[in-house]
């Protein structure tokens, strides 16, 4: 690798550029500052907000940044987009000078890398050189993919490899990220965003988009045909259910029933469950009874609409629908408020809350109004989006995962044995390499060397049998763990 | 018994452990050391016991889920992720002195989901959006990859206090490794938390899908997973591409957790999705 050599030319100077390394601390650590900035300051709310908040001059300066909308600014888009060109060009970079080390058949050893490496192991053995090789090689051969021997001017060597293509993992996670950001090019570039609130019994083919607020026609319609709102014993909301039909030039496709985690697919369409409500009811059925007579009238109203109430008890009216009403310090909930004129024109503002029925008997009067029924609507709230960059972007996670998983917890394992002769006995030495971490490379040298020993000081006569149960013990301890400390 | 009562008892396990691992390496002895790792064992178990009682008394209070669904939930299996992997740490390396850093962490965490007042141990029904299959897995990988860092954090810990500590001469099991080991197991932990904080995020970023309609959000929580994610992914590459070692990469590991427990605690804080823990 010419790693130093500064090119004259300006695509040279870019090529290295973005092959740094260090280019790629610097925009990964940028990256993390500055998404901080967005966690800070909410994203993407009303510029009134913003302006109230910050003032004037920040709030132009920072609005000028893109800082309510950080994530998509220009800077942290430029960002990204460096991370991936960096990834990219490094990716190539290092696979061309490591390609030939990856797709090689016949691997080339080099004994003077082993000789020089700092960690080896090295023992004498009683028995001649070639007597060890037919212990050795075929221990080696079952424990490595692949293992060869190479004569040497006093000996020979044995090399042994497993795991050469782990080496690929790093350009499966530089690729998954890569296809990552392409997943999510592709789902802001073809995709939408957006929400509708549906009534009970109504249908629409338009959507609200939510980043700009314009009307989104969709070719189908969506109805909604029933919202039910489960609550736990303790009040907390269970499960919100709408049960929603699609419909195709107004004949109906499907039908689901679309809970939170369990969307409605069509046609690329995602439809989501987000949010519900009650929609003000339109009639109210209203019970006036009197305490002295113990009479009881029921009578269906609509708001504004008036009601003469028998006996001579008066007239009532529905004037408004309050959210909630505070009463001594208590919010009651939702009511409907509404006045009682009297025969001796006499009129008292009354509430009726929806919740407790007593309630208008605490006034104590001649008649009480509450309320006995009400058609109750909800409206479901449904998050629509298309993002044709999903099936990429879980391709990408997959991709991701695996490459990881190889690029970390899987190595190129490397080993020699060099056997040289001294005179009738032989010198050992075992080195090996990996390229990773090499503490784990050195535990295994560590240990393979001292199987080699046991195996040297058995009796030469009862050479194969030993070996052969060695081998088998060597075998599990090998595949066992990777461990033994010194301690 | 409850759950909550198992747990309560768990953390003083735990902090005994704690107590035997710390004097095993203050006194070099063996004896508390060799018990420290039972007593650990025992409060590994008895908590992870705690979190089967709690699954089974969740279903006989009707609300049937796995216990991985609050803070107190997620702090009981934090703690546990920490020594099961402590243990196996202990076993691969047989040095006990890691385990005065890795028994304090277990300890502390389930003290404060025992006894703070801020973490309810009571046992909640699901909202809807938590309904759903990726719940374990997101939460379990999420765990353990915190986990891997808590103790790369703690190994880190021991690393500089290693650097100014210099008069151990002879190595036994129970005092402070030597400072190649802890380096190479800094390394080690965070590559597992990564692995296992990607599994996280990318099983979260699937979930999100289903239940808000989009797999990415710049939600706090995402945006801190994200940028720990980063932050982390920048340690991996400063060690592997410019051979970083020792204390840098000590000081770059103890800087990461602290963007973890901004992720698992700090960001509730902030306003967004992820406001149960």
């Amino acid at each position: 690798m010419e790693k130093n050599k500064a090119p004259a030319d300006f695509s040279g100077r870019l090529w290295n550029f973005f092959k740094s390394v260090k280019l790629t601390v610097f925009v990964l650590l940028t990256l993390a500052a500055t998404s901080i900035i967005g966690t800070v300051i909410p994203q993407n709310q009303d510029p009134a907000l913003y302006l109230h908040k910050f003032g004037e001059v920040f709030y132009r300066a920072m609005n000028t940044l893109g800082i309510f909308d950080m994530y998509h600014s220009w800077w942290f888009v430029l960002l990204l987009l460096t991370l991936s060109a960096n990834i990219l060009v490094c990716s190539i970079d290092r696979f061309i000078s490591t390609r030939k080390i990856i797709f090689n058949k016949e691997p080339k050893f080099n004994v003077e890398r082993f000789r020089r490496l700092k960690e080896k192991r090295k023992f004498e053995a009683r028995q001649p050189s070639e007597f060890l090789m037919s212990a050795f090689t075929p221990f080696i051969a079952k424990n490595f993919r692949y293992s060869k021997v190479k004569q040497l001017a006093n000996g020979y060597c044995i090399f042994a490899e497993k795991g050469r293509w782990t080496r690929l993992g790093v350009y499966v996670v530089h690729f998954g990220v890569m296809l990552l950001i392409l997943g999510a090019l592709i789902g802001s570039l073809f995709g939408f965003d957006s929400y509708v609130n549906i009534a009970e019994g109504e249908s629409v083919n338009h959507v609200m988009l939510r980043k700009t607020g314009q009307m989104n026609h969709l070719p189908f319609e969506i109805r909604c045909d029933d919202f039910e709102l489960s609550l736990y014993d303790t009040g907390q909301p269970s499960e919100y259910r709408s049960t929603l039909t699609i419909l195709q030039d107004g004949e109906p496709i499907i039908s689901k029933d679309v809970v939170v985690n369990d969307p409605l697919r069509h046609n690329g369409v995602n439809i989501f469950q987000s949010s519900y409500g009650v929609l003000p009811p339109k009639e109210i059925t209203l019970e006036f009874s009197s305490p002295e007579t113990g009479t009881v009238y029921t009578k269906k109203l609509l708001i504004g609409e008036h009601f003469d109430i028998p006996e001579n008890m008066g007239r009532f009216v529905i004037t408004k629908l309050l959210n909630s009403y505070n009463f001594m310090g208590h919010n009651i909930g939702e009511c409907i408020a509404g006045t009682l004129t009297t025969a001796d024109n006499k009129v008292s503002e009354i509430i009726v809350p929806f919740r407790f029925p007593g309630f208008d008997k605490m006034r104590k009067s001649a008649v009480s109004v509450s309320i006995k029924d009400f058609t109750k609507i909800y409206y479901t709230g449904l998050l629509v989006t298309r993002d044709p960059g999903v099936p990429v972007v879980y391709a990408s996670f997959l991709i991701t995962i695996v490459g990881i998983f190889i690029a970390f917890f899987m190595s190129h394992q490397r080993l020699c044995i060099i056997v040289e002769k001294e005179g009738s006995r032989s010198q050992v030495t075992v080195s090996g390499m990996s390229n990773r971490e090499n503490s784990r490379m050195e535990r295994k040298v560590k240990k393979i060397s001292q199987w080699l020993v046991k195996m040297t000081q058995d009796e030469p006569r009862r050479k194969h049998e030993i070996i052969n149960t060695r081998y088998l013990e060597l075998e599990n301890s090998l595949r066992q763990t990777d461990s033994v400390e010194k301690g | 018994m409850n759950s909550s009562f198992l747990l309560s008892v768990t953390t003083f396990v735990y902090g005994f452990s704690a107590v035997l691992y710390i004097s095993s390496w203050i006194f070099k002895k063996r004896l508390p050391g060799m018990l420290a790792t039972w007593v650990l064992l025992l409060g590994a178990t008895a908590n992870a016991a705690g979190i089967i009682l709690r699954w089974k008394e969740s279903y006989r209070l009707g609300y049937g889920h796995a216990p991985l669904s609050n803070m107190y939930e997620s702090l009981v299996f934090f703690s546990c992720s920490i020594a099961f992997i402590y243990l196996v740490i202990e076993r691969k390396y047989k040095n006990h002195v890691i385990g005065a850093v890795a028994s304090l962490f277990s300890f502390l965490v389930l003290a404060y989901a025992s006894l703070s007042p801020n973490v309810s141990d009571s046992i909640q029904p699901l909202i809807p959006a938590l309904k759903s299959n990726w719940l374990i897995a997101h939460v379990v990988s999420c765990f353990l990859g915190y986990a891997g860092f808590a103790i790369a954090f703690g190994v880190s810990i021991l690393f500089l206090f290693q650097q100014k500590d210099k008069g151990e001469k002879r190595q036994t099991a129970f005092s402070i490794p030597p400072s190649n080991i802890l380096d190479d197991l800094t390394y080690k932990m965070v590559s597992f938390g990564f692995f296992f904080l990607s599994i996280g995020i990318i099983t979260g970023a699937v979930w999100a899908n289903s239940a808000w309609g989009r797999y990415w959000g710049w939600d706090p929580k995402e945006t801190w997973s994200l940028i720990t994610w980063f932050f982390y992914a920048t340690f991996l590459h400063a060690r592997l591409m410019r051979r970083w070692h020792g204390k840098r990469i000590a000081y770059l590991s103890i800087l990461g957790f602290a963007a973890v427990i901004f992720t698992y605690l700090g960001v509730n804080y902030l306003p967004g999705l992820h406001s149960y823990g």
